[in-house]
């Protein structure tokens, strides 16, 4: 980084940040379903994250080695959300009920 | 004995060497915090009932804002160093040392409030989940207050000896509380929200 | 032919940037062997270290294998050592023989294969494989040590605890693990998260010092393979390890503060139903164990392939048959052992959809195995080989992991896994890769090594008689664990199988294997006593005794603080051994051309 640092740029982001938390806080007042609010959820965050990730963290431009390395990491990571579920849940092409079945009372 | 490339950059890879070692432990943060992801999804899909409205969403959304304004006054703490400005770099890092310590304050208090009513990880699957996600990332948000609390005290020298050294390690710090960042902003509406 | 004695200097000096480190004041005694910053003195802790747990390990499996040869039958001579509450007059109790069990597995891979493995030959001979004056994170390095050892001491104080070592398998397998009485599986979790740690600041220190710290002229493919080995290990450390320390912490959070993380509800244990708020997951514990513990075994045998490829150009004078295909299959098996895990969760009751999925990338991931086997086959063709005591180990490490691979594949195959699984074929497959596959691996490294890090060669003839009889005696010990296996005998019994009459036309196996063992132990003598009296009486050697193309041999032997006396420089490939036109049988890549 040998140019000036773009301190405006910094603060501008840090307001916006703010504003998608009020956004975030705002869109639990709706009362989505389930799978929904997961996505909507997921989708303000990811934006927030992507914005500390590319400003804050210089990652809009960063060297090919960090990008690589990152990208292996999100790989896997991937795999680590996903993967296990399945086999818990593992009821593609078969008409049974998901894993949270009705419990027998007591 | 010198090891290349501490300070300056290796010309065909563009980088230092602080600045690869930081970004690839980020990498197995990521994967640490990951698992613990992967643990709330099978959980929640395994249990009968989630609690809704348990978590105080008042001071979860407080506490993001809190760490969100931390992460601007790190990134100003070290582009005032860029800047040639070690009293405002100062200024800036020692308000992201007062912001993180007033974080964990809220976050006692959450958890006190909790075991006040006899609500701790035993409780049910949920808090256990939330205790330990919280937990560890408080921890994460003290093993940065310690390293900031070094560059305040004894390692504000290095600025005097190696300027561009100083600053470099202020940017990896800088990395690393904007990741502690990160997974809080994903934390929170997992945790309070949804 | 001489070099300059310049002093030990760096690549670059910019003394107004880099806060010197005391290299040019004479340290003391503490700081010089103990609390030391160089990557020598840190490899050689941790080969020593590893090679110290390494032979506990082992007793704790030659006193099991007593048990399984004689079932009941009070243990000679050390029987009345190993206390009442472990084996009252001698007789092993089940839970003890549990707590062996448990304790071999853990001690073997994490506490001795991949400290000697990757922080011993990987700290002491990659920075000077790469021509580099260190590693790039030195005081990182130290850490990483400190945190092994005391990893390690919390796993061996763990034994005379009350209620004794952790007794659930190396895989401490929920709902067992957790509710396991006494602290023996506390400390397992404790000691897991030093040795993880150690492990993850290591990663990090490794993939820095390859990227930034290569010499001038080493470009990636001129780097050896042993390099490539250990780079691609390294993420394999970084990226899975995460997983199980979060596991780790989870089992805690469920064995001390009452959490249900990997227990379901309605669990009763010894008659009592559980008084926990339930509703989690004995499975989730598996996943997150075998994230880790399937790219486990790649950090276990790739640095062994590494070790192996070195010694085997070395001794054939020739180049490595298909480099380019070692480096992309050590590329493409790293990354594919992220994604095959649950092949050892086949009987866990996934459908069909997801066992496929595994079952493929189980094969898949053989593809590069056999690549690289096969290229360093054919790199024996038409050779002139030098049996040398490096070259016997490596020639034995070939067809050994040679069984270890190809009895992996019924494994990898769910239909054939339902009726080996958890049985004794397991234990005989993954010993062929680790015991005779990795093991002698690392045993043809010290062999190779010593004279650089000591100056002097290890004694030939002792070096004979370790081979001959390790070699013999290893396959007595875990050849017939196939026949075992495929006659349905169960691990981890206490009794060798006695329990099950199907297991009765087999059970003669366990006397045989239980003299194999022990005669293992007897022929490890010879190397112990050689390593040690070499070190002082070895005969004496110049900085490049095996006539080798690799740059830790233009460094003296043993090297100085900074490792080499000039700058080195890199003309050419790593393996130029029998160049055409060339005057000598080998043109060391540190070597300009002659006029």
């Amino acid at each position: 980084m040998h140019s000036a640092p773009p301190v405006q740029k910094y603060v501008f982001i840090g307001v916006a940040l703010l504003v998608f938390t009020g956004i975030t806080v705002a869109a639990n007042k709706f009362h989505f379903a389930v799978p929904l609010a997961i996505t909507v959820a997921l989708i303000i965050a990811l934006a927030k994250g992507s914005m500390v990730a590319a400003v804050f963290m210089h990652l809009s431009h960063e060297r090919k080695w960090i990008y690589g390395a990152l990208l292996l990491t999100v790989a896997f990571f991937l795999v680590l959300m996903a993967i296990p579920i399945f086999t818990i849940m593992d009821t593609i092409g078969t008409h049974k009920p998901p894993f949270a079945v009705e419990r027998p009372s007591h | 004995m010198n090891i290349p490339y501490t300070v300056e950059e290796r010309p065909d890879t563009g980088l230092a060497n602080g600045k690869l070692g930081i970004w690839l432990f980020l990498a197995s943060e990521v994967m640490l915090f990951g698992a613990l992801f992967s643990t709330y999804i099978i959980l929640r899909t395994g249990s009968t009932e989630w609690p809704h409205g348990e978590l105080n969403v008042a001071l979860g959304a407080v506490n993001t804002v809190i760490l969100i304004s931390s992460s601007v006054t790190m990134v100003l703490a070290w582009a005032a160093l860029k800047m040639n400005n070690f009293g405002r770099h100062r200024l800036f890092l020692i308000a992201t040392f007062l912001l993180a310590g007033i974080f964990l304050v809220n976050k006692y208090f959450e958890y006190a409030d909790h075991f006040a009513r006899g609500e701790g990880p035993w409780h049910n699957t949920f808090l256990a989940i939330y205790y330990t996600l919280t937990g560890l990332h408080g921890l994460h948000i003290l093993g940065g207050m310690i390293v900031m609390a070094y560059f305040i005290g004894p390692g504000a020298s290095l600025w005097k000896r190696s300027p561009e050294q100083f600053t470099n390690r202020i940017e990896y710090t800088g990395l690393y509380w904007h990741f502690v960042d990160l997974v809080w902003i994903f934390l929170f509406p997992i945790l309070y929200l949804l | 032919m001489d070099h300059p004695t310049t002093p030990a200097r760096g690549v670059q000096e910019h003394a107004h940037t880099h806060v010197h480190e005391h290299a040019h004041e004479e340290l003391g005694f503490w700081r010089k062997y103990v609390f030391s910053l160089d990557h020598k003195v840190i490899g050689i802790q941790y080969a020593v270290t590893g090679l110290l747990f390494l032979l506990f390990g082992f007793t704790l499996m030659m006193i099991m294998r007593w048990q399984l040869a004689y079932p009941g039958k009070a243990i000679p001579i050390i029987g009345g050592l190993l206390g009442v509450a472990n084996a009252p007059g001698g007789i092993m109790l089940p839970e003890f023989y549990n707590q062996l069990g448990a304790m071999h597995g853990t001690i073997m891979v994490f506490m001795g294969v991949v400290p000697l493995a990757v922080g011993g030959f990987g700290n002491f001979v990659l920075p000077l494989q790469i021509g580099a004056p260190d590693m790039a994170f030195p005081k990182l390095n130290m850490m990483s040590y400190w945190s092994f050892f005391l990893g390690g001491v919390t796993m061996i104080v763990s034994f005379f605890l009350p209620g004794g070592a952790a007794n659930s398998g190396w895989t401490s397998y929920a709902p067992l693990s957790v509710t396991a009485i006494g602290n023996g599986q506390t400390m397992w979790l404790i000691g897991m998260i030093f040795l993880i740690t150690s492990s993850l600041l290591g990663s990090v220190n490794f993939i820095v010092t390859t990227v930034q710290l290569r010499a001038k002229g080493l470009s990636w493919m001129r780097l050896p393979f042993f390099v490539w080995a250990q780079f691609v290990t390294s993420f394999l450390l970084l990226l899975a390890f995460p997983p199980l320390e979060a596991a780790g912490v989870l089992q805690l959070m469920d064995r001390l503060a009452g959490t249900s993380f990997f227990l379901p509800s309605g669990l009763v244990v010894s008659g009592k139903a559980l008084t926990v708020a339930g509703e989690g997951n004995p499975l989730l514990w598996q996943h997150l164990f075998w994230f880790l513990a399937h790219p486990e075994v790649y950090v276990l045998i790739l640095p062994a392939m590494g070790i192996v490829s070195e010694v085997i150009a070395n001794n054939t004078r020739k180049p490595l048959w298909g480099y380019k295909a070692l480096v992309y299959s050590v590329i493409f098996l790293g990354f594919m052992s992220f994604i095959v895990w649950a092949h050892h969760m086949f009987m866990t009751g996934m459908g069909t959809t997801m066992s496929a999925f595994f079952q493929t990338t189980t094969m898949i991931i053989s593809i590069p195995s056999v690549v690289i086997l096969t290229a360093l086959l054919l790199s024996l063709w038409g050779a002139s080989i030098r049996f040398t005591t490096p070259m016997l180990f490596a020639l034995a490490f070939l067809p050994m992991f040679g069984i270890g691979g190809l009895t992996g594949l019924p494994l990898g195959l769910a239909p054939s896994d339902i009726h080996l699984h958890d049985t004794y074929y397991v234990i005989g497959h993954f010993h062929y890769v680790v015991a005779p596959g990795t093991i002698f691996a690392l045993f043809a490294g010290i062999y190779y090594w010593f004279p650089k890090a000591t100056g002097r060669k290890m004694n030939d003839t002792l070096g004979v008689i370790h081979f001959v009889g390790s070699f013999i005696a290893i396959n007595l010990v875990f050849f017939p664990m196939f026949i075992e296996g495929l006659a349905g005998m169960n691990r981890r019994m206490y009794d060798g199988g006695t329990m099950y009459t199907h297991n009765a036309a087999v059970l003669h196996w366990n006397v045989v294997q239980g003299y194999a063992a022990w005669a293992l132990g007897v022929f490890q003598i010879p190397f112990i006593v050689n390593f040690f009296m070499s070190i002082k009486w070895g005969k004496a050697v110049d900085r490049n005794p095996w006539e080798a193309t690799t740059l830790e041999w233009a460094a003296p032997s043993p090297p100085g603080h900074g490792n080499f006396l000039t700058e080195p420089v890199v003309y050419r490939g790593p393996y130029e051994y029998s160049v055409p036109g060339s005057a000598r049988d080998f043109s060391p890549q540190f070597e300009p051309e002659k006029a």
